[in-house]
């Protein structure tokens, strides 16, 4: 694998402290590389810096110190605008949540996505509700969808845009086990078809579905394992 | 896609917007009311103290106070026919043809417009009518050469009249609207006039009805020398009103209007060659024999003084409401700003810049505001005519120019009242509220 021409994500001794004496180390040190077409997990307990680095990832927050490459581009000095921008265009975003927009139907949910980013397009986004098999539910408003519904849509939201890196943090937090398995199903898809996956989670047989695993502790890479 | 979101969030959030647009409707329906009587009601007297300008009424010396008083309320009230006999012993006259010399004054040209008024009880159609003779636009040919219009036509230039201004040569008349309407007379019509003893006796037509908003549409108006015929009283007047421009009143003016004797040699030069009402009226007594002219300028300027404090009250009262709704949405608005702070935070984390999330619900208030703006301004003209009705005894035709002025003011006082939560919105960091945290 030719890894070094590949590289769609690099953190390079990323640290991430809160506070202003430097009470919390949420990220020590951090050092990862994600290829292209990747699926990476990260695991670990709560308040490891799961969620910090995912926020540090996708352009929501700046590191402490170190360097973020995202698809060849340091983003580490960028402005918040500047920020968004990158955001808006190359990473697709899937929440434990969900964060629909109640009084939008899932179709106008997924299209607000297109409006930020360049146009809308009704009949992409609607061919996007059918990739997750929600068709049938385009006129409906997230109170009348179950919340495996509702995922479907948030992630039907995160890929209307083809974004390069897919972030879900904890996707299946807030799912029973069939709609756990739906949404697995519909990100090893996406990975299928090339997608860069990375996907925050506490539930094991989550992360035995991803290629790479990294497990996190107090802010620290403390154990990376394959899977194929 | 921004007029499908705005459409989806004024549709499907009605409940929460309707407190915005109540209050919002609450606020102009005040607003609207006192902006509408303050302008209207202003405009009216504002009218009438310009048309009169500094006026003058000049009347017989020895005429007392109480007598004028007196005058004035008989001719407030419906009936006059009774006293007439009497105070025709009593009264004493000008005489029409020495009013030309006001003229001829040292403020000559001061003086814009006059009109000389006798009157008397008449009966028509078994009715007690006051008769007023004056002239309607008079042609005066100066002693100097030079010639004069004047008369009602030009003083009272800001009569609503319906039809034509009657001329002093014919036997017409102009009915006010209130005595019209009490006769059945309409333009065009003849009518008999006749004194309560029988003496004189006329055949009018009405040229005109007049809506002057105030006594006079209670009052029948016909040329001077028809009056003197009817009650045989020839070349006589009872009083004149004068519209003249003059100086506003200082200190030099008001000892001369005590005592013009008081004054120095050089004050009173001053003075007299000053165009005070005061000067003015003491020069129309020294040309128009037995005459006392005085200013009834004090009376409107304290109207006037009245009536711009109760504006000013209401002006106050317009600034508060307004005040008040203003934090009432600005508390509305944060709490809503509060509770979406979770999909403000989602539309920021999908690319929208902190301006366009700000765009998109300042337009969604201002939108709700307007809306309930709108059925505030009917409301608050209903309001303006109970305050009308009640407080200045008329209808209220508010203005046009009200609109825009309270389409700003809605728009001001959302946008005022929504700074601190755009504030809020555009220092919301997606990460702290999309996480659950
Ligand atoms: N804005 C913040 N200010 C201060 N401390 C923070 C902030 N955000 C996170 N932290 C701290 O950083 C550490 C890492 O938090 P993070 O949310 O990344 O954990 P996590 O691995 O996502 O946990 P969980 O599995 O519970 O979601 C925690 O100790 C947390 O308290
Ligand atoms: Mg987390």
């Amino acid at each position: 694998m030719n890894e070094l021409e590949n590289n769609i994500l690099e953190l390079k001794d990323v640290s991430m402290i809160y506070g202003a004496g430097g009470q919390v180390k949420a990220l020590q040190n951090i050092n990862l590389t994600v290829v292209q077409g990747e699926w990476l997990a990260i695991m670990g307990p709560s308040g490891s810096g799961k969620t910090t680095m995912m926020n540090i990832i996708g352009c929501m927050d700046r590191p402490t110190s170190g360097a973020v490459i995202l698809d060849g581009q340091d983003i580490t000095k960028l402005s918040p605008r500047a920020l968004t921008a990158i955001r808006r265009d190359k990473i697709g975003l899937i929440f434990q949540q969900f964060h629909l927009i109640p009084y939008l139907t899932a179709l106008e949910n997924v299209m607000v996505a297109q409006y930020y980013h360049s146009m809308i397009d009704e009949a992409e986004a609607l061919q996007a509700l059918t990739r997750v098999g929600l068709q049938d539910r385009a006129k409906h408003l997230p109170r009348q969808l179950s919340g495996g519904e509702q995922q479907r849509v948030c992630i039907a939201r995160a890929l209307i845009n083809y974004p390069k890196l897919i972030l879900a943090d904890e996707p299946t937090g807030n799912l029973d086990e069939a709609n756990e398995k739906i949404v697995l199903d519909l990100l090893r898809r996406l990975h299928a078809e090339g997608s860069t996956i990375i996907v925050v989670t506490h539930a094991p047989e989550v992360g035995e579905h991803a290629e790479k695993t990294i497990f996190l502790e107090h802010g620290r890479v403390v154990k990376t394992t394959r899977n194929r | 896609m921004f007029c499908q979101m705005l459409k989806g969030a004024l549709m499907r959030q009605k409940g929460k917007l309707s407190m915005i647009a109540f209050t919002m409707a609450l606020g102009v329906s005040l607003a609207t009311a006192m902006l509408g009587v303050m302008m209207d009601v202003g405009d009216k007297v504002n009218q009438e103290l310009k048309t009169y300008g500094a006026n003058l009424s000049v009347v017989p010396r020895g005429t007392s106070f109480l007598s004028e008083l007196y005058e004035l309320e008989e001719e407030d009230g419906e009936d006059t026919a009774p006293n007439a006999a009497n105070a025709q012993k009593a009264e004493k006259y000008l005489a029409e043809d020495e009013l030309v010399k006001m003229k001829m004054i040292f403020w000559a040209f001061n003086i814009v417009d006059f009109a000389p008024f006798l009157e008397t009880a008449a009966v028509v159609g078994g009715q007690p009518v006051t008769l007023v003779g004056t002239w309607f636009d008079k042609h005066l040919d100066l002693p100097t050469g030079e010639s004069v219009d004047t008369g009602m036509k030009r003083l009272k230039s800001w009569w609503d009249v319906t039809g034509e201004w009657c001329r002093d040569d014919e036997d017409g008349a102009m009915l006010g609207q209130n005595l019209a309407a009490k006769l059945g007379l309409k333009a065009g019509d003849f009518f008999e006039a006749a004194t309560p003893d029988g003496a004189g006796r006329k055949r009018l037509e009405v040229r005109a009805i007049v809506n002057s908003g105030g006594k006079e549409d209670d009052q029948a108006f016909v040329p001077l020398r028809l009056v003197q015929d009817m009650s045989n009283r020839p070349g006589l007047v009872q009083r004149v009103d004068v519209s003249a421009l003059t100086t506003p009143e200082n200190d030099l003016a008001r000892r001369a209007a005590q005592d013009p004797n008081s004054l120095s040699r050089k004050e009173w030069d001053t003075w007299y060659c000053t165009a005070y009402i005061s000067s003015i009226a003491y020069q129309i007594e020294e040309v128009v024999t037995g005459s006392r002219a005085k200013p009834v300028l004090q009376v409107a300027e304290s109207e006037g003084a009245i009536l711009r404090k109760t504006q000013l009250l209401m002006l106050l009262l317009t600034v508060l409401s307004l005040i008040c709704s203003a934090l009432a949405i600005s508390n509305l608005v944060t709490a809503s700003v509060m509770e979406r702070s979770s999909e403000i935070g989602l539309l920021k984390a999908i690319g929208a810049t902190g301006a366009a999330v700000a765009l998109l619900i300042l337009t969604e208030i201002v939108l709700t505001s307007m809306l309930g703006g709108t059925a505030g301004y009917f409301v608050g003209l209903g309001f303006a005519q109970i305050i009308g009705r009640t407080v200045f005894g008329s209808a209220i035709a508010v203005k046009g120019l009200v609109v825009p002025l309270v389409a700003i003011l809605v728009l001001l006082v959302t946008l005022l009242g929504s700074l601190p939560a755009v504030r809020m919105l555009l220092s919301l960091r997606p990460t702290e509220v999309l996480h659950g945290r």
